[in-house]
């Protein structure tokens, strides 16, 4: 049997290194990128980032997708596509046509994919991805969210209610189609060095803003960790929804002093304001769910994933956020550096 | 907790040394404060699931409570052998003071008379509030939700609930030493389902500390409030009146209850929490009016 892994969302960082390690495993024939724009590849539309796989420009949105899963005979599907930002701040995928287009590429476009999905004869597995942004961040919410957790409020706003729509379209797939294999992974906040984010563009400004009174839990799961995590289960079933983050958490005010660059806390109306101008300034992409997450956090289990696949993610959390620092140069060293010089001050006198 | 106790042998190697080896060990102290501040200011420390930060709960917060417990209410803490050494157990305390100084106290209480931290459920409020409801996850506490309490119990911890909630801590001065209603004893479901121990636990001084005599209920609502409170001292004295009354403490563990003999289903059988509820309520009413028998007045010089 020939097997045929068709990855959407190509074009994203993720999506690229996830075609470029299924298509160097040998045990599958042929791997299709689709996205609607070509990957942004310095090597030009030969697609040298991807190594071997086929590119094909088409909106998820469109018929064409269709004939690809047909004439392909595709059997696993890695839905990557979902975008996190109406701006698409570096991401090719997001088209940058505002709020509207982006629901219409998260939820129209997984819609039709799995329509098509359903129509295929040969489709054996489905693979999507998803955020735990579906859990939201409340302080009415337990501290730790397991798979099972009903979220305490829905969310109501882009990125998180888009990902909460899809999760409903794949679990109806998964009942009308009960012989295909569906994966739904929701990942933590993405970290690494070539993971371009809100939250990674937040802890690259040079002072961090952050609200009075709040110190949120964060998780991270690192690039090579979530890549490594879509491969095994699009090359193997494991059916049922997973968590999946890195080892422990991060509280924010740690983060901040990871990075050694200055916090300005501010009244929770004020850093709304302040983000509203980020945003409009297109400095950093920052949408109301992520406000929610800059006061309450949220942390999840991840105790299923490791059972199922028998492995656990090789960054922990902190591991993750300091592997990002070392990427973009490093932590600031001054305030390290002023207690070191604290400590051989008063080392003599005493 | 290998700090505590490191600290305390540390403490008796200086007793027995001589001039020398005290400077080495001051020297030593001083290199440990720098080492902190440098985890501090790096970010270099471990926080759990739950936002609980050890280092920061056993060398900042818990050092400010120690002075209150120790001299203030000249705490004492009694039945120590009943709460398991190193296993899980659900502590059970009755509720007062207007303000959840009791919470606090117990937390140092357990903390430092029996070496382990105490993870308390906290009402919503709490974590709705701004600072407060981070400095409780940091030292240890979280929502009282099932989920957030089976989860601690399944991981060993010491946890602690007040399920009298708000009825308790603001009734009136009156009233006190009177357990109000438990709740829907979501708590007693919650240790059948790990199988750990339930230890009633009896607070005596607590309700002294701000006797409430009065009430706003108007501006208590207005506020977003539970109830605002009238004592002897506040709002007349200002933030003056915050200063709670030196009243003796006692604080009492008593005999666990099993419940590892349910099954872990068992908690879905409304009519055994309900029956295991009462039972824990009426022990705990008992211990208390023997506890404030034992105490005596609150302030010894006046009779209470």
């Amino acid at each position: 049997m020939t097997r045929t892994v068709l990855v959407t969302g190509v074009s994203g960082h993720i999506g690229a290194r996830v075609a470029l390690a299924l298509a160097a495993d040998p045990e599958i024939d042929r791997v299709i990128g689709v996205d609607t724009a070509p990957p942004p590849s310095p090597a030009g539309e030969d697609g040298a980032v991807l190594g071997r796989t086929e590119f094909v420009r088409v909106a998820l949105r469109s018929p064409d997708l269709v004939k690809v899963i047909r004439d392909a005979d595709v059997d696993t599907v890695v839905h990557l596509s979902l975008v996190s930002g109406p701006g698409g701040s570096g991401r090719a995928s997001g088209s940058g046509g505002g709020r509207p287009a982006m629901k219409e590429h998260n939820v129209i476009g997984t819609m039709q994919l799995l329509a098509a999905c359903q129509r295929s004869a040969t489709v054996r597995r489905v693979v999507v991805r998803s955020t735990t942004a579906v859990y939201g961040s409340s302080p009415h919410a337990p501290a730790v969210f397991t798979e099972d957790t009903e979220p305490v409020e829905v969310s109501h706003s882009g990125y998180a209610r888009d990902a909460t729509e899809v999760e409903t379209y794949v679990r109806g797939f998964a009942r009308r189609r009960p012989d295909v294999t569906t994966t739904t992974l929701r990942f933590a906040t993405l970290m690494g060095p070539g993971v371009d984010s809100p939250l990674t563009g937040y802890f690259s400004q040079p002072v961090l803003p952050t609200v009075l009174g709040f110190d949120p839990r964060l998780q991270f799961v690192h690039e090579d960790d979530a890549v490594e995590v879509l491969c095994r289960t699009a090359r193997a079933d494991h059916p049922g929804v997973f968590n999946v983050a890195g080892d422990g958490v991060l509280l924010l005010s740690q983060c901040a002093r990871r990075t050694g660059r200055p916090v300005i806390p501010m009244p929770s109306p004020a850093f709304r304001f302040v983000s509203g101008l980020a945003r409009g300034a297109r400095l950093v992409d920052f949408s109301p769910e992520q406000l929610a997450l800059m006061s309450h956090g949220r942390a999840v289990d991840t105790t299923r994933l490791a059972a199922e696949l028998g492995w656990r993610p090789k960054y922990s959390t902190a591991a993750a956020f300091d592997d990002f620092l070392r990427s973009r140069g490093g932590p600031g060293d001054l305030p390290r550096a002023l207690v070191d010089w604290l400590a051989d001050f008063v080392r003599p006198i005493s | 907790m290998d700090d505590f106790q490191g600290r305390r042998t540390d403490g008796s190697t200086n007793e027995s040394t001589n001039e020398s080896r005290d400077g080495s060990a001051a020297d030593d102290r001083l290199a440990e404060l720098f080492a902190f501040l440098r985890r501090r200011i790096t970010g270099d420390y471990e926080v759990d699931e739950f936002g609980f930060d050890p280092e920061l709960n056993e060398k900042v917060l818990l050092e400010a409570l120690r002075p209150l417990y120790r001299r203030w209410f000249r705490a004492e803490a009694l039945g120590l052998g009943n709460v398991p050494a190193d296993s899980g157990a659900l502590i059970v305390a009755n509720h007062s003071g207007t303000l959840p100084v009791d919470a606090l106290m117990l937390q140092v209480a357990v903390h430092d008379e029996l070496s382990r931290p105490l993870r308390l459920l906290g009402a919503h409020l709490v974590y709705q509030l701004p600072v407060l409801g981070h400095l409780a996850r940091k030292s240890g506490h979280t929502l009282a939700c099932p989920e957030d309490a089976d989860r601690l119990l399944r991981k060993g911890e010491v946890v602690g609930v007040f399920p009298e909630g708000f009825k308790g801590i603001g009734k009136p001065f009156s009233e006190r030493y009177r357990l109000q209603r438990f709740g829907r004893g979501g708590f007693v479901a919650s240790a059948i389902r790990a199988g750990v121990p339930i230890v009633p636990c009896a607070i005596v001084g607590a309700e002294e500390i701000y006797p409430k005599v009065g009430d706003l209920p108007a501006l208590a609502r207005l506020l977003g409030l539970p109830y605002l409170p009238i004592t002897p001292l506040f709002p007349w004295l200002g933030p003056l009146g915050l200063l709670p009354l030196p009243s003796k403490w006692l604080i009492e563990f008593g005999e666990p209850i099993r419940t590892d003999e349910y099954a872990p289903e068992e908690a879905d059988d409304p009519m055994l929490v309900f029956d295991l509820t009462d039972h824990i309520r009426e022990t705990m009413q008992r211990q208390l009016d023997a506890l404030r028998l034992r105490r005596g007045p609150a302030f010894p010089p006046i009779v209470m």
